[in-house]
């Protein structure tokens, strides 16, 4: 039943096939099962369960507050929770509880849904190996899937099999693990250059980054606010499709949400893509390209072609130009942003009275890691006065290059671009930490962040397992608020390509029987 | 008129009253001298030698008026329990967001149309990185690029040589004025090497209005924020008093030779009245000029004003240089104002704020006030100002004036004569006055009908500021104030000052009239202020014409 997707287990709430309280202990159990992924800091099994009664109780009174009554969540350890640990997975913020809700997590809790807890990532979400937080590396379930082990070369020692684990991507790998094994049926990430995306993909697992200003950023801690979006993890485009309706919408608490009110919708099941128009940007033919995904993705090309859609080669050419850039305005956004962690209202304080100074250096210098304090660094540098023209003006005016780009492309008749996700499967942790988080961070999000540069929508769907065994995605990425259509093209491309479901012996031995007659969970 | 005297005054030269200063053991305040920095109208010193030229520029920061804070919904009130007025944005909370605050848009639109600057329809918000204490965010939220308005300008007025009546109006030119938030304060306790952090003033809005180095000393200083202060209080968009932080003025002085570039500038800090302004300021000319004549140098540093020892001293220096690292403020759009023109028809009226709506709604501002005044009621131009300068005066003035029967002229002598310095001497505020207009204005027909005299009149007055509820007319029974209106009793009284001032009357006799005035006057003390003194003139002249 935990592998069910989220509409199939609202139904069977609604039925009365399972309760709230029963789905909640069971995927709490789960987590504590699977928790050597470390894919949650924090696990609010208190109020899930509280929440859960709450939830039960609506449903036996037959007033259900709709399709999310009842389901469990899980949300990236940057949003604030009210009363629960928020930590970025940062020294800075351990022990750190807020006294709000964020709006995302408000708008969940309001319709019902349980938050089970707070799922791990790169410290202050600055990373794309979910590797580079205190309170570790998140760990792939894949990693532990029959299809990985079946592809892995045979191993003498335990030793080497537990160096073989692949990392989740990041930095909302905790989410995308807590979704991919069967936790949680929905989980909320941040993305700023890719982080749902990416994570999504190496997990094999549905991740949706929506038009900025769509959903509120209220209570998300920033990593650069004017590209940072809400993203969403789900098991499938349906999934996404109802989180986002739920989401989505003006917030008063954030000014760069769109005044208009948003309408939920559902997603057709018959979709004719023959009046699409598929772009496929030559760009993104980027060096390092696996041409395992390379393949995938002209075979994904010719599906919608053969299926009457209009298929054709666009070009982005500022798109190469995006990760130097990126790290311009990231760095800078992070020096600002950072600033408020001084120790004094909030947060970790070191144990230094000498001077006010002193206090703030010892407190930052403790309380961030490597890689926090070198982007401050770069950034505090790019917004000298001495240097702004030449690195923060330079930048803004690469970014609206690229986003002008976009413009052209979608200008021009194209609906929906379709690219790979990622360079490569996900690669084992131990030769991730070989490169360092910035050298990562470049290579990883190049094929992600753009979306982010120029606020698109962009989704990236699981497609297909490589010869590893490790999931692959491509990304889909469309116009401005049209995400009514890039979900469903997205959900005819999923029903086409027949991803395959994890196969986990953990959840196999946890999950029951009630769904047996359904052919969702009938593959083993 | 007012050009000529401004020429007039331009005439002095600072060098003077630095030599007139120094050569006393401290130098005396510097008097109010019109030099004109920008006219290049400072002629070289008597001795050859060229003379200073100071160039004082004013940063003005005024609280905007409003209930909740520039980018919160927390309350804004003075002098509230400390951290009683914290929302988790003022705290600065990960996560929080800022929200821009309509009310106070409108009060910085308003300000800028009422100093004449043009109105940015699209403006920006910046950040201000600095680390202190009760910054709580590491950085200021303000417009450093693309301001709300600007070129503007203001015209205040000051007299020259503390006479009243010669006044001359002045221009200095508004650069800009900007949104920003305030900060937080921090109390400093040394003797427990602590200190405490108040954010209830954190996030408050500010107008910043800058205004260009046109003045050139302290008396100019003090009458162009002088005359700002009425025109923000006019508008309501803030209460601007200095005492109570709502105005903070920094000033920028320097001085050089006329025809040579700007010398390197200090910034007077700590300045909280505008009597201390005209004294730092010209405190801080006086000093450069001597610093300077002696070989040395002018650092470019921020100095406090002492008020106790009335001079200006080096503050504690940042750390060098502060590079304060602007950078665009990610979380707020573009800040776009309408007009007529370019309203859009479907927009929301409440969300959107509309610069010719609030053109249409100013209120009259003390210039034009002034003018009405004059025009009205035949006052003095100088009465105009003193009547604007005193919070509620002019209004008081006028409620008077229409409840008697008195001519506007001689009331204002009541009101600016008497009733002010009563006021003065108690450091009331008007609206604090014991006697209401309604009780001056009984009190001015009494007199006006002839049933008292003018000396009794006050007396009377004196009587009313014990505030005993008692009415004009009930004190004059009381005290038997009345004029006498029996002539027999009159000339009784009349014919006894004169058996008894044989010498006066000689004089008077012999043709000395001015003397008659001394014995109307005794005859006043004999009544006790009763008598009225041209019918006490006729019967005078009458018995000594006999």
């Amino acid at each position: 039943m935990l592998r069910a997707s989220l509409r199939e287990v609202s139904a069977a709430l609604k039925e009365g096939r399972v309760s709230a309280t029963e789905l909640c202990q069971r995927c709490l159990s789960l987590i504590k099962s699977t928790g050597f992924l470390n894919a949650y800091i924090t696990v609010a099994e208190g109020t899930a369960l509280k929440q859960a009664e709450e939830s039960e109780k609506r449903y036996r009174r037959g007033q259900p507050l709709g399709v999310l009554d009842g389901i469990p969540f899980a949300v990236k350890d940057n949003f604030n929770t009210a009363g629960i640990e928020t930590t970025c997975a940062s020294n800075m913020l351990k022990g750190y509880i807020s006294p709000y809700n964020a709006t995302v997590v408000q708008k969940l809790l309001d319709q019902g849904a349980v938050l089970l807890g707070k799922t791990n990532l790169d410290e202050f979400a600055m990373g794309s190996g979910s590797t580079d937080g205190i309170f570790g590396p998140v760990r792939n379930p894949w990693s532990y899937s029959r299809q990985y082990k079946e592809k892995a070369p045979p191993k003498s020692s335990s030793e080497n099999e537990e160096s073989d684990w692949v990392i989740t991507g990041g930095s909302s790998g905790g989410s995308a693990a807590a979704v991919s094994s069967f936790t949680c049926f929905a989980a909320l990430g941040s993305d700023t250059g890719g982080s749902t995306r990416n994570p999504a993909a190496h997990c094999g697992v549905v991740g949706l980054k929506p038009t900025y200003g769509l959903i509120s950023r209220h209570g998300l801690i920033p990593l650069v606010n004017s590209m940072d979006v809400p993203g969403i993890l789900t098991r499938c485009v349906d999934d996404a499709a109802v989180v986002l309706g739920s989401l989505a919408g003006h917030d008063p608490k954030d000014s760069t949400t769109i005044q208009d009110t948003f309408k939920p919708f559902e997603l057709p099941n018959l979709i004719d893509v023959r009046k699409l128009c598929i772009g496929i940007p030559k760009e993104y033919h980027a060096p390092g390209l696996s041409s395992e995904i390379l393949a995938l993705w002209s075979k994904a090309a010719d599906l919608f072609k053969d299926a009457g859609a209009k298929v054709i080669e666009v070009s982005l050419p500022h798109t190469r130009y995006s990760i130097v850039c990126y790290h311009v305005l990231c760095t800078a956004e992070v020096a600002s942003n950072m600033a408020r962690f001084d120790g004094l209202e909030y947060g970790h304080r070191a144990d230094m009275n000498k001077s006010t100074e002193s206090m703030y250096a010892a407190t930052r210098r403790e309380g961030f890691n490597d890689v926090v304090r070198g982007r401050i660094l770069s950034g505090n540098y790019f917004l000298l006065k001495q240097n702004y023209e030449n690195y923060f003006i330079k930048a803004q005016k690469v970014r609206r290059l690229i986003a002008d780009d976009f413009v052209k492309v979608f200008g021009s008749g194209v609906d929906i671009l379709l690219t790979p996700t990622t360079l490569s499967d996900a690669v084992p942790y131990v030769e991730f930490i070989k490169e360092d988080n910035r050298t990562r961070s470049a290579q990883d999000d190049i094929l992600t962040q753009a979306a982010n540069m120029a606020g698109l929508p962009a989704i990236s769907i699981p497609t297909a397992l490589s010869k590893r065994g490790l999931p692959v995605g491509l990304q889909f990425i469309g116009r401005s608020f049209q995400e009514k259509q890039l979900l469903t093209v997205a959900k005819w491309f999923e029903k086409q390509v027949k991803f395959p479901m994890i196969q986990l012996e953990e959840v196999k031995r946890h999950d029951c029987s009630v769904f047996q007659h359904q052919k969702s969970v009938s593959f083993l | 008129m007012a050009a000529a005297a401004a020429a007039r005054g331009c005439e002095r030269v600072w060098r003077r009253a630095w030599r007139r200063g120094a050569a006393g053991a401290l130098p005396a305040p510097a008097r109010a001298v019109a030099c004109n920095a920008r006219g290049g109208a400072a002629p070289a010193g008597e001795s050859g030698l060229a003379s200073w030229v100071p160039v004082v520029g004013l940063e003005i920061h005024a609280q905007i008026s409003s209930n909740s804070k520039l980018f919160s919904g927390s309350q804004v009130q003075f002098a509230a329990p400390p951290n009683s007025l914290v929302s988790f944005f003022d705290a600065s909370l990960p996560g929080t967001l800022p929200v821009l605050n309509r009310r106070c848009v409108e009060a910085a639109v308003m300000t800028g149309l009422a100093l004449n600057c043009s109105i940015n329809k699209k403006s920006l918000f910046d950040r201000k990185h600095y680390f202190y204490a009760d910054l709580p965010a590491g950085y200021q939220i303000t417009q450093q690029r693309v301001p709300i308005a600007v070129n503007g300008s203001l015209s205040y007025s000051l007299c020259i040589d503390n006479k009243m009546s010669q006044m001359v109006t002045k221009t200095v030119r508004i650069k800009q004025i900007q949104l920003e938030q305030d900060s937080g304060k921090s109390l400093h306790d040394d003797a427990r090497s602590q200190t405490l952090v108040d954010l209830n003033r954190a996030g408050v809005g500010l107008m910043e209005v800058v205004m260009e180095p046109d003045m050139c000393c302290g008396e100019e200083a003090a009458a162009a924020v002088r005359e700002l202060q009425l025109i923000l209080q006019t508008l309501g968009s803030s209460q601007a008093v200095m005492a109570e932080g709502q105005l903070r003025v920094d000033a920028n002085v320097s001085v050089h030779h006329p025809g040579e570039p700007y010398g390197v500038r200090t910034e007077v800090k700590n300045i909280n009245s505008v009597r201390f302004l005209a004294k730092a300021v010209d405190y801080e000319i006086q000093r450069q000029i001597e610093e300077l004549e002696n070989g040395g140098t002018i650092l470019n540093e921020t100095r406090a004003f002492d008020s106790k020892l009335g001079c200006t001293i080096p503050m504690r220096d940042k750390e060098g240089k502060q590079d304060y690292r602007f950078m665009p403020e990610p979380n707020l759009a573009p800040l776009i104002l309408y007009d007529a023109k370019s309203l859009p028809v479907n927009m929301n009226h409440q969300q959107v704020v509309n610069i010719d709506w609030i053109r249409e709604r100013l209120p009259d501002l003390p210039s034009v006030k002034r003018a009405k005044l004059v025009e009205l009621y035949g006052i003095l131009p100088e009465h105009s100002f003193t009547l604007l300068n005193e919070d509620g005066l002019a209004e008081y003035f006028e409620n008077v004036v229409k409840q008697t029967q008195m001519k506007p002229k001689k009331v204002i002598g009541w009101i600016l004569n008497d009733l002010l310095s009563y006021l003065k001497q108690h450091a009331l505020p008007v609206k604090d006055s014991p006697v209401s207009s309604f009780l001056l204005a009984d009190l001015l027909n009494l007199l006006e009908r002839r049933e008292i005299s003018s000396s009794a009149a006050k007396q009377v007055l004196g009587e009313l500021w014990k505030g005993e509820g008692k009415t004009p007319l009930e004190i004059v029974k009381e005290k038997k104030l009345e004029l006498i209106q029996d002539q027999k009793e009159l000339e009784q009284v009349c014919q006894e000052v004169i058996d008894r001032q044989e010498d006066e009357v000689m004089a008077i006799k012999a043709g000395n009239q001015k003397v008659l005035n001394r014995l109307i006057g005794l005859v006043q003390r004999a009544t006790r202020g009763r008598s009225n003194p041209v019918l006490v003139k006729q019967i005078l002249e009458k018995k000594l014409s006999k």
